[in-house]
């Protein structure tokens, strides 16, 4: 069994990691504890700026920083960021200024907190919106290094982390994570999952499950849902000839959406997609919740079936 | 910049005959707002502003924000008269591919420090500006105006009590109270009582003066430059419309454009010749 580990915690341990460099600056809406940027505030007081519950202002003073040749990295839970949407919209994206905005607890697996914390739709509202990268990582280590990558970025970003602990994929890996480029986990002939985020670990597990049967499944882990790696689509189509995309989020926008927007007007394949199916959550544990909407590796290895069968 | 009162006056009468012939050219903005600021955007650029309108991104630069983004003409106007856009730029005003956006807009304006829009913005996005400077060790301000319906906008309230919490003294405020927002005037849509009691409540600075008294105008922004250990926020009593007369106090001229008799009265009014 891996180890397990929390994406936000990847995170907080990447803002550490790149406060050598002095432009790096943290925004907090009080949730610096449970983001975990509060390790960056604790140690870098100075060049933290808490914004109170309050969160339109935090996206604007950030942009005022980016605009004054900080590097400003905004978090608060991804349910949260969406109050700001119009601020990350009109005052970050469209200026194009380097905002780096972190939504953790996305997801329904965040669990016990219930639907009004559990963000189904962070993911597709900000991939509307041009110039921002929109990433949701599957683990401690991507997590780290995407972080630790986006000072470079030079354009805003959100990224979706997860408040529970899901296996450690990439260790001693870390040269293959690169913002933009998805990551092929196991390589079979019969059908390619494309998942993100806490739904990569499931995705291997159903792979595991479709070889029992002689099913040789493709696993990739497209934590960079814009910009979309579309080559990697074509090669997996041209490879498998069917596709399934899973994910934490509502299939409507979400990488779901993202892949069959690239499907149909590129080479096509049969898509089938898991994901939240238009639907609000509940409170439930992490596991409870993937069964209940249908995410877990069960509903994964199906869908991969369903895409097979759909081969011409 | 040394400029006397009557200097100053013409500086801002020059500014008025620009906003009202960039709405006419266009046929559609907003000349109520942009003639109730001028006095004092104009005072401001023209004596304290610390910016180089050869080098508009030079690094040490003063910040102004016009959060009240709508009001484009008035600093489109002074921005021509500064010398960062020439007067010919003033007829691009809304038009395809111009510098003058219908608001003004960072990514295609020189000058312009923010791309406003949305009202209740420009404060936080001047916050940010103010800590990064503070972070610098940098003596530059951020000036930033905002308008008095706008401060309906409840993102304006977090970025006031932020700025108060965090002892921003390198935050400047104008706020170019003209008593009329777009359907109406304030009174009628949103009453906001008690304005400078808000302000102090919040931890603020307030001085309240006559925004279209230039000798008011310059000691406000005497305040504004003196109080250096918190945020200060000057509440400027304004017309607007101010400068013509049927557009003055008339909710219709928010944001609509004169037709060609109004345009030729506006002129007169202001003492420009047509020729």
């Amino acid at each position: 069994m891996s180890d397990m580990a929390a994406t936000r915690d990847g995170y907080g341990q990447a803002l550490l990691e790149i406060a050598d460099n002095p432009k790096v600056v943290v925004l907090e809406a009080d949730l610096g504890k449970s983001t975990k940027s509060l390790h960056f505030k604790n140690k870098y007081p100075a060049r933290t700026v808490s914004c109170g519950i309050g969160e339109q202002n935090m996206l604007l003073t950030a942009a005022g920083l980016a605009s004054s040749g900080y590097i400003p990295f905004a978090s608060t839970f991804a349910i949260f960021t969406e109050r700001a949407f119009e601020q990350m919209r009109n005052g970050v994206a469209r200026p194009d200024l380097a905002v780096h905005l972190c939504g953790s607890h996305g997801g329904t697996h965040t669990g016990t907190d219930g639907s009004s914390a559990q963000s189904i739709e962070d993911l597709a509202i900000y991939r509307t919106l041009p110039n921002v990268v929109v990433m949701h990582p599957s683990d401690y280590v991507s997590t780290l290094e995407l972080t630790k990558q986006l000072p470079e970025l030079n354009k805003p970003s959100y990224m979706r982390t997860a408040r529970n602990k899901t296996p450690v994929m990439y260790s001693g890996r870390e040269s293959e994570i690169v913002i933009g480029k998805g990551i092929t986990l196991r390589q079979g002939t019969d059908v390619a999952i494309i998942a993100c985020g806490v739904l990569v670990s499931e995705s291997m597990k159903a792979a595991e499950m479709l070889a029992e049967k002689g099913i040789n499944a493709t696993v990739v882990d497209m934590h960079t849902l814009k910009p979309l790696d579309g080559a990697l689509i074509d090669s997996l189509v041209s490879q498998c000839g069917a596709l399934v995309t899973a994910e934490d989020h509502n299939v409507i926008g979400g990488l779901g959406g993202a892949v069959a927007e690239h499907l149909v007007t590129n080479k096509y394949a049969p898509l089938e997609m898991v994901g939240v199916a238009d639907r609000f959550g509940e409170s439930g544990q992490s596991d409870e919740m993937l069964e209940v909407m249908g995410l877990n590796s069960k509903y994964i290895e199906q869908a991969a079936q369903r895409a097979i069968a759909r081969k011409s | 910049m040394t400029l006397s009162i009557s200097e100053l006056e013409e500086f801002a009468r020059k500014c008025r005959v620009e906003i009202v012939k960039m709405v006419y050219r266009a046929q559609a903005g907003h000349p109520g707002g942009s003639l109730s600021e001028i006095d004092l955007i104009s005072a401001l650029y023209a004596t304290r502003m610390r910016v180089r309108p050869d080098e508009p991104k030079w690094e040490d630069r003063d910040r102004f924000i016009l959060s009240k983004g709508h009001a484009s003409p008035g600093m489109y106007a002074v921005l021509a008269e500064m010398g960062f856009i020439d007067h010919e730029d003033l007829h691009s005003y809304r038009v395809l591919g111009g510098k003058c956006q219908g608001h003004v807009d960072m990514k295609w304006c020189p000058g312009v420090d923010f791309s406003a829009g949305s009202l209740g913005m420009g404060l936080s996005f001047g916050l940010g500006c103010a800590v990064a400077a503070r972070l610098d060790n940098s003596e530059r301000r951020t000036f930033v105006m905002i308008g008095d319906g706008e401060i309906q906008e409840g993102s304006v309230w977090e970025a006031a009590m932020a700025a108060a919490h965090h002892e921003v003294g390198n935050l400047k405020v104008i706020l170019d109270r003209n008593r009329i927002q777009n359907d109406d005037f304030c009174e009628a849509q949103m009453r906001m009582f008690d304005i400078p009691a808000k302000w102090r409540a919040f931890g603020w600075e307030v001085k309240e003066i006559d925004g279209h008294n230039m000798e008011e105008v310059m000691s406000g922004l005497d305040f504004l430059e003196a109080t250096n250990d918190k945020p200060a926020i000057l509440i400027a009593h304004t017309i607007k419309g101010a400068g013509v007369s049927f557009m003055e106090n008339n909710p219709s001229f928010h944001g609509a454009a004169p037709n060609d008799d109004q345009f030729a009265q506006a002129m007169a009014e202001l003492g420009e010749v047509i020729v």
